[in-house]
């Protein structure tokens, strides 16, 4: 494919034909602020936080929506930039609550860490001052507050180009603009196709999208990451567990290429079905039963009885008395480990697993 | 997996996950995806955005069907005959990969004898789809370069599954669309590590990596590698028939890991009876689980947040399971138990590291030969991969089947067990809901899902709930000849007239109080998509 050259604050750099000014940036790693644009979707160029100046005609472009051009300079940091990035901010902050201190995002909200990043302190328009909307979360999963968005529409792509749920779309016009449900109603409602995956909270750069069973348990900054492999269904999404004080708060997404889930995509019970790793439920000490009744017992007790009972079975019967069932939910390491015990120590082959159920 | 095993030499998701989107025309059938495999079913609802045909054939009108070219409503247990007519019509018209048969494939002329009574007509008849909608589902697989099959449990939960799955895979090999990208026949695992506990050898017929336990290399290559005298040179007891023998009193041990056949398992009483009369029941799990209620003695189990180890998805892609937090209690991780009781049976079974047993997977099962924890921190692999260098397999069966040709198994329609009549005059089928998982230990301990689908309930078409007057949300009783259930109803068209649907998650009404334990003769698979039910306001 043949290549365009462009120079970006001085720098020269080669891209292919059908590249962005973001994407040239990226390549000399000049950081660009965007909020609407997302590599996996479409694009939207809405936010205009991306506006880069065109050296020659002294034009504001939005990098991620503008092409390359052969011998384009372009200056990203220059004062009219720097203003025009402010204004934009001012612009989005005169339609935003002012609940930092109390909102679900604060730590890992975009529009947050740009205004800080800029030095907007007094925006010209003000802040929203009533909250326009009320706020859905009649739903386990997810709170919506349309008061704090800022339309980028990453949900909207996000729902529509990867979930194809179709839940959520723009409605209405001017101010009254918001990401809608149908009727107005909560997201999951009668007549709501939303199925709660939760991409569109992960897509969302404020705090109009959270994770209504995280509400209060910690700060994005608090929290530990761990990537694994989502343990419900054989599509084996990955996911990331935020954890904090040994508590799994959210799941949040992956987006790695060559996943079998490269955009982050999870279904409800991924995203949301992890409270019953620390369940008061869980089983915390081996049980032996006396008398009908299980009585808690120490580790060395129980394995003892197990080895002992074992043994005399197979002694008596041998090992074809004796079967396993391994299982689908652990790992392949467990499911090798006990299938070498029962044929290697209890010397039997009847392992099976609910692969036929 | 048997039939694929007998047709390709391999059973397995013969293609990724990723190449979905790739396939010119999907056929789904067997499969609820959007509810049972939701990621996989949002690709395909993005290929056909982007142009893909998309076919499925189910007995109910499931989610997927809004995004389908064309969607059918075959009847409970008549997919060999749907299958065959497909095949009938694309041999007819000369759809199918003439070339391909002929370098690829054994036992074509038998395969078109066995379908050639396989007329629209006659398929009509059986299976209620309309003779034309044959036709056109026909030419919409067998004409385009990239077709896709994609199934699950609705294939495979019958008595005649593995012929089932025979059907699927002789219309794959007649259009050629088997080894090549964007194709394949593509069975879904329902759990997350269902691939991976069938290649380790948890399977009474083969050591790991499908190494026949019957063979006497192979026998005493894992003797060696194990340090043992003496494996069992005979194929053990499959689940089912493991809870026959302890009924029998012949079983005088059971050890389940992670399992709960109460819930899962066909024919609920006969499985509590099983685990009544079995002399020693051990538990491993996280949970008291309806199963663990009659165990001698339960062990506490480390769940999949609080270990390492890898998981190998339906794509045969082996993934690491990463530890968050720590176990509850004195909850050990499941390996670590067997390498104290190993111990404690003078057999010793020491290992550091998840990683470490890993090692010797690798060492014992040729197509797990090349992965390795140092290579899966910066390597996609999915097996089979046999050394350090192998790159891994997206797709299987290229230029060649594992067993060289392809193999059509021409089979007949088999109608199920059971055909309601007057007294159980509805056929209900089970299966999984969006919001629960299997037996639901997890899900129905996870508040937000739970309190989303707190119920349990059974589908009744809207014409015959008019008809047993039950209106939306009643209690009913669902009764076979095997147990009955109260449940709520649930009245819609998902399900059609004479059909009622019910998911199995919930302990409170558990659908497989009701199901048949009848045997899918070759795999072993329980028919729970056919029974013979009646239902009745409470």
């Amino acid at each position: 494919m043949d290549t365009i050259t462009v120079t970006i604050d001085g720098q020269q750099v080669e891209v292919d034909q059908q590249a962005t000014l973001l994407d040239a940036a990226n390549k000399l790693d000049i950081e660009i602020p965007t909020l609407c644009y997302h590599p996996d979707l479409t694009l939207h160029g809405s936010c205009r936080i991306c506006v880069v100046e065109d050296a020659e005609s002294g034009n504001l472009l939005a990098s991620c929506a503008t092409p390359v051009t052969d011998g384009m300079k372009i200056k990203t940091a220059s004062d009219k930039v720097i203003t025009a990035r402010k204004m934009n901010l001012e612009l989005l902050l005169s339609d935003h609550p002012n609940d930092c201190m109390t909102c679900e995002a604060d730590g890992a909200c975009e529009l947050q860490e740009l205004v800080y990043e800029y030095g907007v302190t007094e925006p010209s328009f003000g802040l929203m001052e009533e909250q326009k909307f009320e706020v859905k979360n009649e739903n386990p999963f997810i709170e919506f507050d349309q008061n704090k968005c800022i339309l980028c529409g990453k949900c909207v792509r996000v729902d529509n180009e990867v979930q194809c749920s179709g839940a959520i779309d723009f409605t209405e016009r001017g101010f009254q603009s918001k990401v809608g449900v149908p009727f107005d109603q909560d997201l999951g409602a009668d007549h709501s196709s939303c199925v709660f995956c939760g991409q569109c909270v992960e897509m969302c750069p404020t705090g109009a999208l959270t994770y209504k069973p995280a509400k209060g348990l910690g700060r994005e900054y608090e929290l530990e990451s761990v990537q694994t492999t989502c343990p419900y269904c054989g599509v084996g999404c990955q996911i990331e567990l935020k954890v904090k004080d040994n508590k799994i708060v959210k799941v949040g997404s992956v987006y790695q290429e060559d996943s079998p889930n490269p955009i982050g995509e999870t279904c409800v019970k991924g995203r949301f079905a992890y409270d019953f790793v620390d369940h008061p439920e869980r089983l915390t000490k081996p049980l032996i039963k006396k008398d009908g009744e299980f009585e808690e017992a120490s580790w060395d007790e129980a394995l003892d009885y197990v080895a002992d009972k074992l043994t005399t079975i197979t002694e008596e019967d041998g090992g074809e008395a004796v079967a396993a069932l391994t299982s689908a939910r652990c790992t392949n390491e467990e499911n090798y480990l006990l299938q070498k015990f029962m044929r290697g120590v209890v010397g039997t082959n009847s392992i099976d697993h609910c692969a036929r159920l | 997996m048997a039939g694929l095993a007998a047709s390709f030499g391999s059973g397995a998701m013969t293609n990724s996950i990723g190449e979905v989107e790739k396939a010119d025309t999907i056929f789904v059938t067997g499969s609820n995806t959007t509810e049972a495999h939701p990621v996989i079913a949002s690709k395909m609802k993005k290929a056909v955005k982007n142009g893909t045909n998309l076919i499925v054939a189910d007995p109910r009108n499931i989610g997927l069907t809004e995004a389908a070219d064309i969607a059918v409503t075959q009847k409970p247990g008549t997919d060999i005959a749907l299958l065959n007519g497909l095949m009938h019509v694309i041999i007819k018209e000369e759809l199918y990969a003439e070339e391909y048969v002929e370098e690829r494939t054994e036992n074509f002329a038998d395969l078109k004898e066995a379908v050639k009574e396989y007329t629209p007509e006659k398929v009509e008849e059986i299976t209620g789809v309309a003779a034309e909608d044959v036709i056109e589902m026909a030419r919409t697989y067998a004409s385009v370069d990239r077709a896709a099959i994609y199934y699950a449990m609705g294939i495979t939960q019958h008595k005649s599954g593995t012929a089932n799955v025979f059907a699927i895979a002789n219309l794959a090999m007649l259009t050629g669309n088997v080894g090549k990208e964007g194709t394949g026949v593509n069975p879904l695992r329902g759990q997350n590590n269902v691939q991976g506990a069938c290649d380790l050898g948890g399977l009474p017929n083969v050591y790991p990596g499908y190494q026949s336990v019957e063979e006497p290399e192979l026998k005493e290559k894992f003797e060696n590698a194990w340090g043992v005298d003496e494996l069992s040179a005979e194929a053990g007891l499959t689940v089912v028939e493991m809870i026959n023998k302890a009924a029998d009193g012949e079983l005088r041990g059971l050890y389940v890991m992670g399992e709960n056949p109460v819930l899962s398992d066909p024919d609920q009483q006969h499985v509590e009876e099983a685990l009544e009369a079995v002399e020693f029941l051990v538990v491993q799990d996280i949970f008291l689980t309806e199963t663990a209620e009659f165990a001698d003695v339960v062990l506490p189990a480390a769940c999949f947040a609080e270990k390492d180890g890898t998981f190998t998805n339906s794509e045969r892609r082996v993934q690491f399971v990463n530890k968050a937090v720590d176990a509850p209690g004195e909850a050990m991780t499941d390996w670590q138990i067997f390498c104290e009781l190993a111990k404690r049976m003078g057999y010793e079974m020491d290992y550091s590291s998840a990683a470490e047993i890993m090692a010797e997977i690798a060492e014992v099962t040729p197509i797990y030969g090349g992965i390795s924890y140092d290579r899966l921190e910066d390597e996609e692999l999915q097996w089979p991969c046999t050394d350090q260098d192998d790159p891994g397999t997206k797709f299987l069966h290229q230029g060649e089947f594992a067993h060289g040709k392809g193999i059509f198994h021409p089979v007949e329609h088999i109608a199920p067990v059971e055909a309601a009549d007057d007294e159980y005059s509805y056929i209900m089928m089970t299966g999984r809901m969006l919001y629960h998982f299997h037996g639901g230990s997890m899900t129905r301990r996870s508040a937000a899902v739970d309190q989303h689908e707190p119920d349990a309930y059974v589908e009744i078409n809207v014409e015959d709930a008019k008809e047993l007057g039950i209106e939306d949300g009643d209690r009913v009783k669902v009764a076979s000849r095997r147990g009955e259930v109260e449940t709520y109803a649930r009245i819609g068209s998902i399900v059609k007239p004479g059909e009622v649907f019910m998911p199995f998650h919930y302990a409170e009404s558990p659908a497989n109080r009701l199901t048949n334990a009848e045997l899918d003769p070759i795999a072993k698979i329980p028919e729970y998509k056919v029974s013979a039910v009646k239902v009745e306001k409470v």
